[in-house]
């Protein structure tokens, strides 16, 4: 008996006439549609099963090293010793506490009081990403740790800190590396990173979260981009060669002992759990669940419903710890990533659909603006493969987003200027950045917002523009469906349609009737490994 | 084309305001009970004087001016010194060297433009390095203040068109060029460069300039 095509594989769903609607994240709400017959929704795989004694699969780690010394031989009364930690970038949305960086924390500070170190410094590795707030670094390390070295020994990575960053030399590319001076200068770095997708970690955690502006802007820039052949596939990434090459520079002159760990996709808790299902597997529990949620959701303003989707931690799960030496740990850390987010693929699509939900990792507690909807559209969501892109050459990217034209102006004020004043002159990455980029840099305003609050640098808005770039010229069109003004999507690049059907209707006229379209059904993230 | 950075003074760089500088004044008057006289007058002033600013800058200047009236030139040039070192040295802004150490190294001109006396903020732009200033006078005959200023007179409007005309003199670009303040009375100032800010802002002006999509800087 054949089987239908729809049963072929659990992680797609074809879509058929008795097909339920699908679930499409729309910015703080989310859409029930019904799809076009044939369409292929691709899901994440199930979470992984997470390790039932997180704590004892870090000590492990750290006492199993790859390429080094287990670090309590690496030891010494009196050494000086800079924890760095990856930032609230990671995970996405933040986890239920114990956060996994607090636990990996409790294990090494309890390991480095044994051996008579006291001579520790906690850094946030936050590069130019905005600085935590201190309700945020407390969530992220718990109260104990917090208070026992926070303001003093506990902070953010300043950048433009004249006096905190120093030159390790150049690579025999000319690029210069720069680092966190308490860093370079210490004894031992341990750095404890989360990997949600495999563009984290390895090299990238020292060289992007300790540097300053000018190391950025080797690989922060749009011909990098342009060379990279999405940024999910280490392999293919010259953004991610480029880390290594520098990274190099950097265990050449530090001693870095990497900790990684790699969570499992349980993004959703109980209450939202129906999001991490098939639509055709719901049970009437998970439709009262889903009416619930859209019932209440309806009710509330837009900056509420943002504050209770941002309060609802996820109860991510560790898979996988590995430490020792950056490249054979971040070898393991890929392997495990893969193992939960790759999804094996058949073919590319004309036709790809996207919801962008109210979350990206730059708008942890804040607003999803236009620039980040960009972000994670031709961004994220369009270099989320491993192969090949999964719309093809010249095909339609649809995103689900309202498009709502409102910044945070006190996490994102370079990006006002930015999205206001600059795109409606040009769009064009390598004009923006030969033009602009160095002004919002050196702006002593967003320099000053970056030091003493919690503002993204400068130049953070000119790195959201060319994460785009591969996305803007692969495809053809990029629709913004149920975008509820005419000029964000404008000044974006993108066309408008009022909803879904009509931007469909819309991607079809151009690709044709018999376009085959493709739903990705995220988040939870997924990679598709498409053939 | 090159541009400057324009600070306002009082409230934006420094957390003092000119009824500090008059109540040191008033407290290191001569004799004790001239001393005591002013120093209470300073304070039953003080609703006066909230009540005067909220309405507008220029009435509050023209009637706090007049407090001065009477003081001689010397005695406010001699005290201004100890007046620097006690009241307004320690209440420089914490952020206020960073801003300006970044703002110099971009190459911009650092200019104050202020409503304060210039006798009393020649010590603390010496110590900030900037040499560009323009602030208010008080008008002397016989070494006696008359109570009023000499014009133009630094207070709102004044400010931006003192700044548009510096700017045209100097050959710089208004459009490349930065200001701070932290008042609504300055928001004629803020509106004339391509690059405001607002520092420290009362809540009008907070208020503004998020209207505007303008930064909002605190340095404190």
């Amino acid at each position: 008996m054949p089987v239908l095509r729809r049963k072929l594989d659990p992680g797609t769903v074809h879509i058929d006439t008795d097909s339920a609607p699908r679930l499409i994240h729309f910015g703080e709400d989310f859409w029930e549609e019904d799809l076009p017959v044939g369409t292929r929704v691709i899901y994440p795989k199930p979470p992984i099963q997470g390790l039932p004694n997180p704590r004892g699969a870090i000590r492990h780690a750290i006492n199993h090293p790859l390429g080094c010394d287990p670090l309590h031989a690496q030891l010494e009364p009196g050494m000086k010793i800079t924890i760095a930690l990856d930032d609230i970038s990671l995970p996405l949305p933040p986890m239920v506490t114990p956060d996994t960086r607090q636990t990996a924390l409790e294990v090494v500070l309890e390991l480095l009081s044994d051996h008579g170190v006291d001579n520790i410094h906690i850094i946030i590795a936050n590069s130019l990403h905005r600085k935590m707030t201190e309700p945020e670094m407390r969530r992220m390390v718990g109260t104990e740790i917090h208070d026992a070295f926070y303001p003093d020994r506990y902070y953010c990575h300043d950048a433009e800190d004249p006096d905190g960053m120093t030159s390790l030399g150049q690579t025999r590319h000319k690029e210069e590396v720069r680092i966190n001076r308490r860093a370079v200068e210490s004894d031992l770095v341990i750095y404890i990173n989360i990997n949600l997708v495999p563009m984290d970690g390895g090299h990238k955690s020292v060289t992007v979260g300790l540097c300053d502006y000018e190391s950025l802007t080797y690989h922060h820039e749009p011909q990098t981009i342009l060379d990279s052949d999405g940024y999910m596939d280490p392999a293919k990434s010259e953004l991610n060669h480029k880390c290594v090459r520098m990274g190099g520079l950097v265990d050449e002159h530090m001693n870095v002992f990497h900790i990684e760990t790699v969570l499992n996709n349980r993004m959703y808790a109980d209450q939202l759990g129906f999001f991490n299902k098939n639509e055709d597997d719901f049970t009437e529990l998970d439709r009262l669940k889903l009416q619930a949620t859209k019932w209440s959701t309806s009710k509330l303003p837009r900056s509420l419903k943002r504050s209770f989707f941002h309060n609802i931690p996820s109860p991510f799960e560790l898979i996988g710890c590995y430490a020792g030496k950056t490249e054979p740990v971040h070898e393991k850390t890929l392997e495990r990533c893969f193992d939960q987010y790759a999804v094996k693929v058949k073919g590319q699509c004309d036709i790809l659909i996207v919801g962008v939900p109210y979350i990206s990792p730059y708008n942890v507690n804040s607003i999803l603006n236009p620039l980040l909807v960009q972000v994670m559209g031709p961004g994220y969501f369009f270099n989320l493969y491993r192969g090949k892109p999964l719309v093809r050459k010249g095909g339609v990217l649809i995103l689900c987003h309202p498009c709502y034209d409102e910044f945070d102006p006190q996490f994102h004020p370079s990006y006002i200027e930015f999205f206001h004043r600059l795109l409606p002159e040009t769009n064009d990455a390598f004009t923006l950045r030969e033009k602009y980029e160095e002004e919002f840099a050196n702006n002593p305003s967003y320099i000053q917002m970056y030091r003493s609050g919690n503002a993204y640098h400068g130049a953070h808005p000119f790195f959201m523009w060319y994460w785009g770039e591969n996305g803007r010229r692969h495809v053809s069109k990029i629709i913004a469906a149920g975008a509820e003004n005419q000029h964000v999507p404008e000044l974006l690049g993108f066309d408008r349609a009022p909803t879904l059907a009509e931007a469909i209707a819309d991607a079809r006229s151009h690709m044709g009737r018999s376009a085959e379209i493709t739903m990705l059904h995220l988040p939870p993230i997924l990679i598709p490994d498409v053939e | 084309m090159a541009g400057a950075a324009f600070y306002d003074l009082d409230g934006t760089l420094v957390s003092t305001n000119l009824v500090h500088v008059f109540w040191f004044y008033a407290k290191n008057d001569q004799g004790i009970l001239k001393s005591l006289a002013r120093s209470a007058a300073t304070i039953a002033g003080l609703p006066l004087f909230m009540a005067a600013d909220a309405y507008s800058r220029k009435v509050f200047n023209d009637i706090f001016f007049k407090w001065y009236k009477g003081q001689s030139e010397d005695r406010l040039r001699y005290l201004a010194e100890d007046l620097y070192q006690e009241v307004i040295r320690p209440a420089v802004y914490p952020g206020a060297k960073q801003l300006l150490s970044k703002s110099r190294s971009m190459g911009l001109r650092q200019v104050v433009v202020t409503g304060a006396l210039d006798i009393t903020v020649q010590p603390l732009l010496r110590d900030l390095g900037i040499e560009e200033y323009v602030a208010n006078k008080l008008e002397f005959v016989d070494n006696r203040a008359t109570g009023r200023l000499k014009p133009p007179i630094m207070a709102s409007a004044t400010k931006a068109s003192w700044i548009r005309t510096y700017s045209e003199k100097e050959g710089l670009s208004l459009n490349e060029c930065y200001a701070y303040a932290d008042s609504m009375s300055d928001l004629p100032m803020l509106s004339v460069v391509g690059h405001p800010t607002a520092t420290n802002p009362d809540h009008r002006l907070r208020t503004t300039a998020q209207r505007h999509d303008w930064p909002i800087v605190s340095l404190q």
